[in-house]
């Protein structure tokens, strides 16, 4: 009997190794996910970073930076101070990391902790192709909207725990902007998925595929176009990004919610940041644009250049964030909360309205 | 392997629903209630709830716990990080906490549940909408009736206050 | 759909090492000296001057009840979105009764002037007009 008991103990043993191999490669490929999207995502940041200052410069009539650059041969001849914000960042690691005595130590600590790793699960359900979704989640537009409350979250933490009053007055605005400017994105959100019929972010992008006019911003005209137009300004406000940068207001609160922060921790907040802004990028093309699709039909539109196409499409948004930034004033507070709740609110229902009757009385 | 996922959302549920309760800072609280939303997210994951789980961080993180720190901000006679809470009303709390300990014991015990043979993970959102729009029409309307009443007797009283 | 969480339980778990990671690298690279002038409050390079509490302003709190009332109902708007394809006319006016009671409330707060911010007083400057 316990040889029979043992024999069964082996077989049982040798039926489970086949289900844990597959539970292992996909806990490897799940690993990988992350690094590569963790670099990318810190990389991206850096490159937004460079860009951002090079815009701004050239818009000024300026150059920016010129200077950084390496002594290896052929980054050499690339110039225009490539190197900058590499530069930047390794200053960062090697700076002083001050505390104020009065903050609160551990939560001063934790926010860049929430924040960052927030928006990096963010990431995890971008489509940057066809098969190159990591996490190819079913409520993945859904998860979004979700996951951007924690950043608010950490947000309000970090100025709190810096015990500092603009720092505390960065967060509650940095606060009530996101927070009133949910409502208008995520009603501008609802518009695309009646017309597609998915949370899915991948089948939200098949949807468009074939061709620049499948594009679902030239859908149910005019009512699909009001509805990017909603997105597109509720993201610059939730990016705290001018016009709507009243939680950064230099002027007026120093630097918002990270004014007590300093060296790398600094650094996590700022990454987070530009992170956010490729993200926006992304959704944006995802839910508008065609995503990966390529423009030109089935021309060029092979697994290397969807991510082209992916890349080319969100950095196309951030230039125009850009741009907006050097080109238009800040708002006041009233007219901020005027322009969530009294504009971007009613008009995001209309456009949900009209294409709610179009495809009634149409299809 | 998902119950160890599930032992693990459900101990931090529990650790970070005991830092909120003993936590004499009202932040401090609010922070213990943030980890508290997310396991219980993560547990309602492991029950293929996909829908309900986004749902309830959207919901409970972003709206409530964000209207919770606005209102520790609001409130008066709190002072910097060294915000306190203390504990009143001992005795009458606890009656009335094991007496809710003791109904929802009851309720749980005495139900009958339906016993799924095994969980399956499929999407649950578009099954979620098509019962809303047939079965539970009018719990469905009834809640926006709820939604309002809620809306204006809240901005009511903020009004006042 | 397990696996697809568990990548964001995995990108949720590696964004907090990244974070960890780079502080405890920046830790071990810095120079640490702090003293009491340094790790006092900043304030415009003054003393601090009082607590960093302030009294917000009630609207704070309104807008976001506002926003929690309008979130609730945008997360039953979801899965109706999802399926309005297929069910068709009586489900688009069932949700547009929905949203209608819903904007009633809006229409109130507004009514009401809880979505009004203290704007600027406009005040003419002092010997440009007659």
């Amino acid at each position: 009997m316990p040889v029979l008991s043992a024999n069964h103990a082996v077989i049982n043993a040798l039926s489970i190794l086949p289900t844990f191999s597959e539970t292992l490669t996909n806990v490897l490929f799940m690993v990988l996910g992350a690094v590569i999207i963790t670099g990318l995502a810190a990389l991206l940041a850096l490159v937004s970073v460079y860009l951002e200052r090079k815009v701004s410069a050239h818009m000024q009539d300026r150059l920016g930076p010129m200077e950084v650059n390496t002594e290896i041969p052929i980054l050499k001849n690339i110039g225009h101070g490539w190197a900058q914000t590499l530069a930047d960042a390794f200053k960062l690691l090697l700076k002083e990391d001050i505390v104020p005595a009065a903050a609160d130590k551990k939560l001063h600590l934790l926010a860049p902790f929430i924040v960052f790793a927030a928006t990096l699960a963010a990431f995890a359900v971008l489509p940057f192709g066809r098969n190159l979704i990591p996490s190819d989640l079913n409520v993945g537009v859904f998860y979004l909207i979700a996951i951007s409350s924690f950043v608010v979250v950490g947000i309000i933490l970090a100025g709190w725990a810096s015990n500092n009053k603009w720092s505390l007055l960065g967060a509650m605005r940095s606060a009530a902007q996101i927070v009133s400017f949910e409502i208008p994105a995520s009603v501008s959100v609802l518009v695309v998925i009646m017309a597609v019929g998915s949370l899915n972010l991948g089948e939200i992008v098949e949807f468009q595929e074939g061709g620049i006019h499948r594009w679902l911003i030239w859908r149910f005209f005019p009512f699909n176009l009001l509805a990017f137009f909603i997105f597109f300004v509720a993201s610059l406000a939730e990016l705290n990004r001018a016009p709507f940068d009243l939680p950064e207001a230099e002027s007026e609160i120093i630097a918002g919610f990270h004014t007590e922060y300093s060296g790398m921790k600094f650094a996590m907040f700022f990454l987070a940041e530009y992170a956010n802004m490729f993200l926006v990028g992304v959704i944006i093309s995802t839910l508008f644009l065609g995503g990966w699709s390529s423009p030109f039909g089935s021309f060029l539109n092979s697994a290397p250049f969807q991510v082209f196409w992916v890349f080319v499409k969100s950095f196309a948004i951030i230039f125009v964030h850009m741009w907006l930034r050097w080109t238009l004033p800040r708002v006041r507070v009233d007219q901020l909360m005027y322009t969530s709740w009294k504009v971007l609110t009613p008009f995001a229902f209309v456009s949900m309205l009209g294409v709610g009757l179009w495809m009634i009385l149409i299809q | 392997m998902q119950d160890i996922m599930f032992y693990m959302f459900a101990a931090l549920t529990i650790a970070s629903a005991g830092v909120m309760v003993f936590s004499r800072s009202v932040i401090y609280s609010a922070v213990g209630l943030l980890f508290t939303f997310f396991g219980v997210a993560g547990i309602y994951v492991l029950l293929a709830a996909d829908f309900v789980a986004v749902a309830q961080v959207m919901i409970y993180v972003g709206g409530i716990l964000v209207l919770l720190l606005f209102g520790v901000m609001l409130s008066q006679r709190v002072t910097g990080v060294n915000m306190r809470t203390e504990t009143l009303q001992t005795v009458p709390a606890a009656i009335v906490a094991v007496g809710v300990l003791f109904i929802l014991f009851r309720v749980i015990s005495k139900t009958e549940w339906l016993v799924k043979a095994k969980t399956t993970f499929e999407p649950t959102t578009a099954k979620l909408g098509t019962l809303l729009m047939t079965d539970y029409l009018i719990p469905f309307e009834i809640v926006s009736v709820l939604l309002l009443g809620a809306l204006i007797g809240a901005a009511f009283i903020a009004r006042k206050g | 759909m397990l696996y697809n969480f568990a990548t964001i339980l995995v990108f949720l778990v590696f964004g907090c090492l990244f974070v960890g990671v780079n502080l405890l690298l920046s830790r071990l690279l810095q120079t640490r000296n702090p003293f009491p002038m340094k790790v006092s409050t900043y304030e415009c390079g003054e003393l601090p001057e009082g607590d960093s509490w302030i009294q917000f302003n009630i609207r704070f709190y309104v807008i976001a009840l506002i926003f929690l009332i309008f979130e609730v109902e945008i997360v039953f708007l979801f899965p109706w979105a999802v399926v309005f394809k297929h069910l068709g006319t009586f489900a688009f006016v069932e949700m547009m009764i929905f949203i209608a009671i819903l904007l009633v409330g809006l229409a109130y707060v507004w009514v009401k002037g809880d979505l009004e911010w203290d704007k600027p007083k406009q005040v003419p400057a002092q010997g440009l007009l007659p």
